[in-house]
């Protein structure tokens, strides 16, 4: 569903320019969860930027669904068919927006009829009532925001839903919800899902497999069985992975 | 769990309300609770009251705020009657609170150096060049390579790691008895959230000082820390040892930790927390 070839984004020109993104290649299949693990910097919301179309200066290439698509002037259609969930949802909707108009302006700049039915499908999938149509985001709680930024997403019938940090920003219960979600509706319409998350358990339980970035490039990607198993091989894979166990008296301190 | 001898925090019907001109329950209902020279942790979700306790065991509520007690006091000394001017002599002083996040709780307009010195100055009447060797060992301590350079830099010119390191360093040069540490490690990542605690942990033994670590990471805190109270709703709901988290008994505490995914325990969905409104109020 999605290749990357050879993927470089460097912000800057010249000798002093950050690649941020030095030479990632990776392939996600139809129907797949890939998720992508690292640190603050390390390039992971950048790719995704990347696919999603938000990061326009990148060199490679980028296959999404069979389609060549390039670093500028996608078409609406293919835009359209990859949308993007982002980390908080109290600074991802817009606070004077009703949750009607919010679902409405994606349906309107790809010039979709049947806006309002497509509106009420939006927020059943997302196990949302009705009449929280015409409330404003900050009466809503937290993941009920972050339900109205899946709908919003699932509104234009993407084929693929890039997740940025989805649940960082909400509590363990709420978190659970969402991620019960997720893990439905792609069951349900076969959705291929990019997953970015600093939290190892929530990759786990979500992916198929675990791409581990650091510094731009990926160092290891490894199944969903080998993470739980703890048959990951590069240093940094395991120190995540052992960092979202909680904490461990016997790590040395490096001095910094 | 062994009551210890003279705890150095002892709390007991501890509410605070915060005025409003709607009826709103108090943010934190009756809770009671001791801490001696241990690790004590604090989990709870947004809105259960565990910051709110924190801060008004340091009084850091604006003034409006209604904090009553049947007993809060401090190393013996009543916390809700002592002056202001003497509570000011306490904080940094002998009980210390580390904030979420340096970024915003560093004054970005003062080097490191001196805002960790002035700590010293203040409560220790050091000399500002006595002060000045103090930093250097505290920042040594806190394991900071080239202390020298670090003190002359401001806060937006160190990373997350290094400035909640800084601020471990300035909240026990003073050698507190007890530190309160409110999310310490939430804004880091993983590997240098591993390195801060590492440290704290440290100081903490070597020092015996007593640690109330508010948090909302079930795993860290069930292996950081001696003790766990769980808050819900204003109050506290449970209180177990660390390590007995997975013998909790509360339907909160349970769902809690069934909400959370887990790399030992994979499952194919995660439980979604069921609340029952006779939690807020037994």
């Amino acid at each position: 569903m999605i290749e990357v070839e050879n993927l470089t984004v460097a912000f800057g020109h010249g000798p002093r320019a950050n690649r941020v993104v030095r030479g990632i290649d990776m392939t996600v299949g139809a129907g797949e969860c890939f998720g992508l693990v690292g640190e603050s910097g390390c390039g992971k919301s950048t790719l995704l930027g990347a696919i999603a179309g938000r990061v326009k200066h990148w060199q490679g290439a980028i296959t999404i669904a069979g389609e060549k698509v390039g670093p500028v002037k996608r078409p609406l259609a293919q835009l359209r068919r990859q949308q993007m969930v982002f980390q908080d949802p109290f600074g991802s909707l817009h606070p004077r927006h009703t949750i009607d108009r919010t679902l409405m302006e994606p349906l309107r700049i790809h010039g979709i009829a049947d806006r309002e039915a497509r509106v009420e499908k939006a927020l059943e999938q997302v196990g949302l009532p009705g009449r929280f149509r015409f409330r404003y985001p900050h009466q809503l709680s937290g993941g009920q925001r972050q339900r109205v930024a899946i709908a919003r997403a699932l509104i234009l019938e993407p084929s693929i839903l890039l997740l940025d940090e989805p649940t960082s920003a909400l509590d363990v219960s709420i978190q659970a919800e969402i991620l019960n979600l997720l893990k439905d509706l792609r069951e349900r319409s076969g959705l291929t899902y990019v997953l970015v998350s600093h939290d190892m358990a929530v990759v786990a339980h979500l992916c198929d497999r675990i791409a581990v970035m650091q510094d731009g490039v990926f160092v290891e990607i490894s199944s969903r069985d080998a993470m739980i198993r703890d048959e990951v091989h590069h240093p940094y894979t395991r120190m995540l992975r052992e960092g979202s166990l909680g904490y461990r008296p016997a790590a040395a301190v490096p001095p910094g | 769990m062994p009551e210890q001898p003279q705890p150095l925090l002892s709390v007991r019907n501890l509410t605070v309300a915060f005025p409003s001109l709607h009826a709103v329950p108090p943010a934190v209902r009756g809770v009671s609770f001791d801490v001696g020279r241990e690790k004590v942790g604090i989990i709870g979700e947004s809105g259960s009251g565990k910051s709110t306790t924190g801060r008004a065991v340091m009084r850091l509520h604006p003034s409006a705020t209604r904090i009553t007690a049947d007993r809060m006091e401090f190393q013996g000394e009543n916390l809700l009657a002592v002056s202001e001017r003497r509570m000011q002599a306490i904080r940094g002083h002998s009980m210390a609170m580390i904030l979420q996040d340096p970024k915003y709780s560093l004054n970005p307009v003062m080097t490191v150096g001196e805002q960790i010195a002035e700590t010293a100055i203040l409560h220790e009447k050091l000399s500002r060049r006595a002060a000045r060797r103090r930093t250097l060992d505290m920042l040594e301590k806190v394991h900071i390579r080239d202390p020298e350079r670090v003190m002359g830099l401001y806060p937006h010119e160190v990373s997350g790691g290094m400035g909640q390191r800084i601020m471990i360093s300035m909240m026990l040069i003073a050698r507190p008895a007890l530190i309160i540490a409110d999310e310490p490690t939430s804004a880091l990542d993983v590997s240098v959230r591993q390195q801060v605690l590492t440290i704290l942990d440290e100081l903490v033994g070597a020092n015996s000082m007593g640690l109330l670590f508010i948090s909302h990471d079930l795993n860290l805190v069930r292996s950081f820390c001696d003790r766990v109270l769980i808050m819900y709703s204003g109050r506290i709901v449970e209180e177990l040892p660390a390590n007995a988290l997975d013998k909790a008994t509360h339907p909160y505490t349970r769902g809690l930790l069934e909400a959370l995914p887990s790399l030992l325990h994979p499952k194919d969905r995660l439980a979604v927390l069921r609340r029952d409104p006779a939690w807020a109020k037994t």
